[in-house]
């Protein structure tokens, strides 16, 4: 296409020249992915303490496997001051505290605490009944294999950086749409390409291939990010996102052209964009994972365009569903484009 | 001569005001045509109708003889429109600047050293046009607006918010691309400007062209006297005036005004009395065709 390649070029080098691009689009996101990974790097896996009072048979003598096993579950001190012991457990400074008597085991603990108290008593019995099994000599009929139904790895960055690369790629692409056309309006650009022999399909086309491969690169960082540094577990059909990405950025392009349409300066086009980009992102689970959401916000999410290209890549990066589970939050994506782009060519204005 | 353009009853309103009443112009090939008057006269928009940007709401402008109105593809590559200095990519250095126009106009890329030598670039090529001097970037803009080697080249205040040597060196580099024969169309509202630069100046006030000629016809058609300034020391009053052709004598500040329609028998005498001292001739200028017309003072 005439012009096409000029324009793209000259669009893709100014872009990268701006330093404020690669906050804003790339460092800024990653902060959040860095802090969120650090936050909750170690939640879910945190130990109960449990301080044995004297010695429990029970657990000292526990086969070298369950030892190991218990000792994942629990961080076990020592002690021979009961008082001391069951003082702690009042005060929360300790889980609870155990301690046998003959063949009876006493677990103490506190009823402030209820959520901690069943986790540890549950857990405690589950090694007490192991222990009789063990003594009857007889294998177990029953046995209990627990997996979680997402992965077996599932931990909270799988959700975290989906949700932020979504809204750094919504960011991107709107803003990469709303600003330049504002800009180039303001300083008659818009009109000294008006006068050269191209087509404004070109135009238009060209900043789409500069904000698709934005996109690309914001998701190509995010990934090595969150794998390098996060261990960020990938499923099967994680490639799906990229056309996913590819339907997103078309309607978040359309969205851009309408808040440049409808903005006098770059600093209003900035503050609308911020408006539409900052609450979507939250209602559409960017920061805040939206499974344990109440429904009302759910459904709001899914009417949302941020919030189907969330779903969509948490469906296909990290809930290992199939390539297809991409298709539908695509048309959806595209839907949005098309209904976007068609209020957009209506607004758009090449003068003031 | 074939006229490259001709605008017919040109007419735009905003509200009210008529910004552009009835403007014919017809511009002849290799013409450096000059659209002058003060500022709000409607110069620009009667440009931009020309250019094809804006659309008249009466009349049409042809370049060519094709209509310019609506976007006419195939004119663009023949015409070249030098707009504010500020219409460039954002952070883009001159070379990189200059390439993308190149491109767009489908040229080949050794115009742009063409260009860069021809509006005296060549040493900023690789410094970003943000980091460019006024003059400068009104250069580069030129630059950019000829890199597709257009027959008709349209300025809008080139010169505008210049320092005096930018703007000799901007005359210089328009001079010679009307020299090789391209159409050029300036508006301004520097009289000196379209005195020293252009072969037809249309006065343009409140939207309507009062007239068109060349700067010399201007001024000569006024009829307008010349003055003759002599220092004190080198002629009585009394004896000024009694000179042959001169209509009046009058001695001010140190300097002695002579008014006449015919210098040269005025001149001839005061060389026979040996009486130069301080001689400065000055003739009617543009400024005083405008306020012929007007009846008003111009002011830029």
């Amino acid at each position: 296409m005439n012009g096409f390649g000029a324009l793209a070029r000259a669009q893709w080098v100014g872009f990268w020249r701006d330093k404020q691009n690669w906050f804003w689009l790339m460092a800024f996101p990653l902060m959040f992915l860095v802090l969120f990974g650090f936050l909750f790097r170690d939640a879910g896996a945190s130990k109960s303490t449990l301080t044995q009072i004297g010695s429990v048979a029970v657990i000292d003598q526990l086969p070298a496997e369950a030892k190991a096993q218990f000792n994942d579950l629990f961080e076990v001190t020592k002690t021979t001051d009961a008082a001391a012991a069951l003082e702690e457990v009042r005060k929360g400074d300790i889980d609870a505290a155990v301690e046998q008597r003959g063949n009876e085991v006493i677990l103490h603990y506190s009823q402030a605490d209820q959520v901690t108290a069943a986790t540890v008593r549950g857990t405690l019995s589950a090694f007490v009944d192991g222990a009789n099994v063990a003594v009857s000599g007889q294998p177990p009929t029953f046995t209990l294999d627990a997996t979680a139904v997402e992965d077996e790895s599932l931990k909270p960055i799988q959700f975290i950086a989906p949700g932020l690369l979504g809204w750094a790629v919504a960011m991107g692409a709107t803003f990469n749409a709303a600003m330049p056309f504002v800009t180039w309006r303001t300083n008659k650009l818009l009109r000294r390409i008006r006068l050269a022999p191209i087509r404004t399909e070109a135009l238009v086309a060209s900043r789409l291939l500069v904000s698709v491969a934005v996109a690309l690169i914001q998701m190509v960082v995010f990934l090595a990010v969150g794998v390098t540094l996060f261990d960020l577990q990938l499923s099967g059909s994680w490639w799906m996102a990229i056309p996913l990405l590819l339907c997103a950025t078309l309607a978040f392009m359309a969205i851009g052209l309408i808040a440049g349409a409808v903005s006098k300066t770059a600093e209003a086009a900035s503050g609308i964009v911020n408006v539409i980009i900052l609450p979507m992102a939250f209602l559409s689970g960017s920061f805040i994972p939206l499974d344990q959401a109440p429904s009302w916000l759910q459904s709001i999410s899914r009417v949302l365009p941020l919030g189907q290209l969330n779903e969509g890549l948490l469906d296909t990066m990290v809930r290992g569903e199939g390539p297809s589970s991409a298709l539908l939050p695509m048309a959806i994506l595209l839907g949005f484009a098309l209904v976007f782009g068609l209020i957009a060519a209506r607004l758009f204005r090449w003068e003031d | 001569m074939t006229n490259v353009i001709e605008t017919r009853g040109l007419v735009k309103r905003y509200g009210d005001l008529t910004a552009v009443d009835h403007v014919d112009i017809s511009v002849p090939q290799g013409t450096f045509f000059g659209l002058l008057g003060p500022n709000g006269a409607g110069k620009t928009t009667t440009l931009e109708i020309i250019e094809g940007i804006r659309q008249p709401d009466e009349g049409e402008a042809l370049i060519f003889g094709e209509k310019v109105w609506p976007r006419n593809r195939a004119l663009l590559p023949r015409i070249g429109v030098q707009l504010q200095a500020s219409a460039f990519f954002e952070r883009l250095t001159v070379e990189e600047q200059l390439r993308c126009f190149a491109e767009l106009y489908g040229v080949p890329l050794a115009r742009i050293d063409a260009m860069l030598d021809m509006v005296g670039l060549q040493e900023k090529r690789k410094v970003r046009t943000e980091d460019l001097s006024g003059g400068q970037k009104q250069r580069l803009s030129i630059a950019c607006s000829l890199i597709h080697d257009p027959e008709v080249v349209f300025l809008d205040e080139p010169t505008a918010a210049l320092d005096p040597q930018a703007r000799r060196n901007l005359w210089d580099v328009l001079r010679a691309i009307n020299a090789e024969g391209r159409t050029v169309i300036l508006t301004t509202h520097y009289m000196d400007e379209a005195e020293i630069l252009c072969d037809q100046i249309a006065i343009i006030d409140r939207g309507k062209i009062l007239t068109t000629d060349s700067p010399r016809n201007l001024i000569t058609g006024l009829g307008a006297a010349y003055r003759i300034l002599l220092s004190e020391d080198a002629l009585a009053e009394a004896e000024a005036e009694r000179l042959p052709g001169v209509e009046s004598a009058a001695l001010s500040n140190g300097t002695l005004a002579l008014t006449t329609y015919d210098p040269s028998p005025v001149l001839t005498a005061l060389a026979e009395r040996d009486a130069l001292q301080g001689l400065q001739v000055t003739s009617a200028t543009l400024e005083d065709v405008f306020l012929t017309l007007t009846g008003r003072e111009y002011r830029a």
